[in-house]
């Protein structure tokens, strides 16, 4: 499904992202776990496109992201960190926007844009502008958002941060039923318990290199949890660093 | 190429444009009501009464039938709008700001002026009080002033009482020895006066008034006496060159032109900034994850930005045809393709600024400053005749001025198509050399 060859990042003397290679299945959900500055928001940007990469090669189903930029990006929805919506437009208004950027249009983009708005239940409020709209439910809606074109592989930065416990749980409600119906995650978080509640293997990133990757299960075997394993490989040292 | 996806963006900056109603109204109804302010200002559709003459007063010390006369050919000029004062009103409306200047007739007047047209000597003093502010106006006063006021000496020195008792005068001192002697010229100019005086008199009613202080100037009885005058040798006839004969100017066309100009390369502004900020907003990121390419994204936003130009050209010059008479006296498809490659140009110009520019607040600044400067020396303010001569050459190289001359052209100067075509081509290469620069400049990654 998705195979990361040896992907680079450097800015300036600073090395971001240092020659990481991993693979997804096809309906896995990985979790990218790593402090402040580990890499996390790099190699996400670069898998989706966002950022060019200095070294290595990301395909997915075979195809490459540096040979069919636009034909890799149709099957990858990405969630930001921070919801990526226009707050002075509706919803619906949103929708109609990104999914137009991947082709939708007419009656097609109206009934995914209904299946979406459904699933993250914002159906009711599909008119009211997103300025209006709590955190939680900007966070959802931006789920809603990568969805459209249902990609194959979703990327999801961080989408829980700085959300109420209620809206976590809807949130984590969504992405359970994503995995339910077979799509393949990356998701990075800072929160152990959301790794241990839904992935299936987690990647353990720090100084831009991938310290170790296994299951949940496993870690557990070997570090009676995941936030032991996660502290004994990544150290107790604060960082203090901006998130690359 | 991903027509969905630029057809999206295109709808979705239309959307944007319309739900901030303060960028709507600031795009068409402000420019539509300092349009219709200025129109007004420079004379509207065209002459009504009272409109745009210059207030000024008149102190009559003198009450001399000179005096008397030069008032009454102020009050009659369409220039001015004439009020009889006394000094210390005058020099109150004048310092008050009510009157751009006020011209008091001294005591004596009418007697010294004609006295002294011979001699020269013992000239009596005007004074004129101007307000600073409007020294246009108080030009204009002294040159209608020194019009009327030759006219109606002239004719009294020659013709009148006091021009009688001066000419008897003269040619008496001539005659006294001691006296200096009166040049050959003048003397036999001076007998030529009396002598039609004589023959007038003698063709009208005995007992008549001929005095002095009995005038036979404007306002007093001259019977049908010959009158005699000093006057400007020529008349002048004043035809405005419009679109048509006899087609009245109308000041809302240049005005309205000037204002649209201004404000739609404020709305292009607005579109550089709304790149600007969703640069670092989280949309960035969505749109860079998009199959989109940076050339589908810029043609998107110019095309955008173009058809919110368009919008407001059309809103603007809709109220100008429908309320204020504005017409299209030239060629229509000229003032299409004026506005269309005007449009284009402030798409692209935005776009510069936004690839320019590195934080919303620093490049707003920054392109207002160059906005009011474009719109300034392209003459959408003032008419770019005031200004030095180096300005108005310089402004030749200001797109801005191509558009107001295309658009003029088309509207009240009712020029063909022909006439349209260099503003156009100058829009256009100015659009192509903005947008060079935007994608130059362009940067689609972080």
């Amino acid at each position: 499904m998705l195979q990361v060859d040896g992907l680079s990042k450097r800015y300036g003397e600073r090395v971001a992202v240092n020659a990481i290679t991993f693979s997804i299945a096809q309906g896995e959900t990985v979790g990218l776990l790593g402090p402040n500055g580990a890499g996390k928001t790099t190699a996400i940007a670069m898998i989706s496109g966002i950022s060019k990469p200095d070294g290595g090669q990301v395909t997915l189903n075979g195809v490459s992201l540096a040979r069919d930029a636009n034909a890799f990006k149709r099957r990858v929805g990405l969630v930001p960190q921070d919801p990526a919506l226009y707050e002075e437009l509706s919803a619906w208004a949103n929708l109609q926007l990104f999914g137009g950027l991947y082709g939708l249009r007419g009656a097609e983009l109206q009934s995914r844009a209904n299946a979406v708005l459904a699933l993250v239940g914002l159906a009711e409020r599909s008119a009211d502008h997103v300025m209006t709209f709590s955190g939680g439910m900007k966070r959802r809606l931006n789920i809603a958002a990568a969805l459209l074109h249902e990609p194959d592989l979703i990327l999801l930065d961080e989408p829980t941060v700085g959300v109420d416990p209620q809206s976590r749980n809807a949130i984590f409600d969504n992405l359970e039923e994503l995995k339910r119906r077979g799509k393949t995650l990356l998701y990075t978080t800072h929160y152990m318990e959301e790794a241990e509640r839904l992935c299936d293997r987690v990647l353990i990133l720090d100084h831009g290199r991938i310290l170790a990757s296994d299951t949940v299960a496993h870690f557990k075997q070997q570090y009676s949890n995941l936030e032991a394993a996660f502290m004994q490989l990544t150290g107790r040292a604060l960082r203090d660093g901006a998130e690359v | 190429m991903n027509t969905t996806a630029i057809g999206a963006l295109i709808r979705n900056d239309i959307r944007l444009y319309f739900t901030d109603r303060r960028a709507v109204i600031v795009g068409v109804l402000v420019p539509i009501l300092i349009a219709a302010f200025f129109g007004y200002v420079f004379g509207g559709a065209g002459p009504s009464e009272g409109q745009g003459k210059i207030p000024v007063a008149v102190v009559d010390e003198d009450h001399s039938s000179v005096s008397r006369a030069i008032t009454a050919d102020l009050a009659a000029d369409p220039l001015l709008q004439v009020s009889a004062l006394d000094r210390a009103a005058a020099r109150e409306q004048v310092k008050s700001g009510k009157k751009n200047a006020a011209a008091v007739f001294p005591r004596g007047f009418g007697e010294q002026t004609t006295q002294s047209l011979f001699s020269g000597a013992n000239k009596p003093q005007v004074e004129l009080l101007v307000d600073p502010s409007q020294s246009m106006g108080a030009r204009v006063i002294q040159g209608l002033l020194a019009q009327y006021s030759m006219r109606e000496i002239s004719k009294e020195a020659f013709t009148g009482a006091y021009g009688r008792t001066a000419i008897d005068s003269y040619l008496e001192q001539s005659d006294n020895r001691g006296q200096p002697r009166l040049s050959a010229d003048l003397r036999a100019l001076l007998i030529a006066a009396r002598k039609l005086n004589n023959q007038s008199d003698s063709r009208t009613e005995p007992g008549s008034a001929n005095g002095p202080g009995s005038a036979t100037g404007p306002g007093a009885s001259s019977g049908e006496r010959t009158t005699f005058s000093l006057s400007i040798p020529y008349t002048v006839a004043s035809t405005s060159v419009t679109a048509r004969d006899n087609a009245p100017y109308n000041s809302y066309a240049h005005s309205f032109a000037g204002m649209a100009v201004q404000f739609i390369l404020f709305a292009g502004i607005d579109a550089g900034i709304l790149l600007l900020l969703t640069r670092q907003r989280g949309i960035w990121q969505r749109l860079r994850s998009a199959p989109l390419s940076s050339s589908e994204f810029i043609l998107a936003r110019a095309l955008a930005t173009t058809l919110i130009g368009l919008f407001q050209i059309t809103v603007i010059y809709f109220v100008a045809l429908l309320v204020f008479k504005v017409r299209v006296e030239g060629s229509w498809p000229g003032f299409i393709a004026v506005g269309i490659s005007f449009c284009l140009l402030n798409a692209s110009f935005g776009l510069m600024l936004a690839t320019l520019g590195r934080s919303a607040s620093t490049t707003r600044g920054f392109a207002m400053m160059a906005t009011l400067l474009l719109v300034m020396i392209g003459g959408a303010w003032v008419p770019a005749f005031v200004f030095p001569r180096w300005l108005q050459s310089a402004s030749r190289y200001v797109p801005t001025r191509w558009a107001l001359d295309g658009l003029d052209g088309a509207t009240w100067r009712g020029l063909p198509f022909s006439a349209a075509v260099l503003p156009t081509l100058v829009l256009l290469g100015s659009t192509a050399i903005c947008l060079l620069i935007a994608i130059w400049r362009f940067r689609w990654e972080d």
